[in-house]
């Protein structure tokens, strides 16, 4: 099973849990099972339309899933999946 | 309410006060009861394609690195510090739209390249940043 790594911040909504163990095996089902198992994910992971929010990138091993097949990529048992919170601001846009 | 060790202190006005473009980086420590202890901080680059001056983004890999870190040392990560030029201590709507729940959020207010003042928030459940209590340690 592919392994997800939880951000710090959203691990207290996994029971403070930073790794979580999917069988899904490509991205969309993976965000689908893990908001699942974990319902209070949700409003930090997807948007409104139920896809992966603007301010979260999925990195899978080392690439970025944009750089990738989107949320159609595929992951393998030996796939670590990183969730990235967005880490931006400033003053004014 | 966030407790940070003096020497941090001083290494993040020290990381922050002589540019003149948004400092950013990463603090790390310990989770207690009521409170949290920085044990350690991270400066990143500043890696936006906007204006430097106004505003600040952690590349992803940055923030994989600390999360590696954080996990190699046994620390917690507590949040993230950026510094605003001339401007208050206070979150901007920028700041808040891209915050996360359960995370500290420090800014460093440098006025005319000297630094002013120090404030950390924290989004409530509403995800309004409400502000919370910075301790330096040796001030108790």
């Amino acid at each position: 099973m592919a392994t997800v790594l939880i951000p710090t911040p959203l691990r207290k909504f996994t029971n403070h849990t930073s790794k979580v163990t999917v069988r899904s095996t490509k991205v969309s089902d993976v965000m689908m099972e893990l908001t699942a198992s974990f319902p209070d994910l949700t409003k930090h992971l997807m948007d409104a339309d139920g896809k992966t929010a603007s301010f979260i990138n999925i990195f899978v091993d080392q690439d970025d899933i944009r750089n990738l097949n989107q949320e159609q990529t595929e992951v393998t048992a030996k796939t670590v999946i990183s969730i990235v919170p967005a880490i931006a601001g400033g003053v004014q846009k | 309410m966030l407790h940070i060790e003096p020497s941090i202190l001083r290494s993040l006005i020290a990381n922050v006060e002589p540019y003149p473009e948004e400092c950013c980086g990463f603090f790390l420590g310990h989770v207690g009861a009521t409170s949290c202890t920085i044990t350690k901080s991270m400066a990143m680059n500043n890696s936006t394609a906007g204006n430097k001056q106004t505003n600040f983004e952690i590349t992803s890999k940055d923030y994989l690195y600390t999360e590696s870190i954080a996990e190699e040392e046994n620390l917690a990560l507590l949040g993230v510090y950026h510094s605003h030029l001339n401007h208050p201590a206070v979150p901007s709507e920028v700041d808040r739209l891209a915050a996360m729940p359960n995370f500290s959020y420090i800014i460093i207010s440098v006025m005319d390249r000297k630094f002013d003042s120090i404030r950390s928030w924290q989004l409530d459940t509403h995800s309004q940043f409400q502000e919370e209590k910075i301790i330096i340690d040796s001030l108790i």
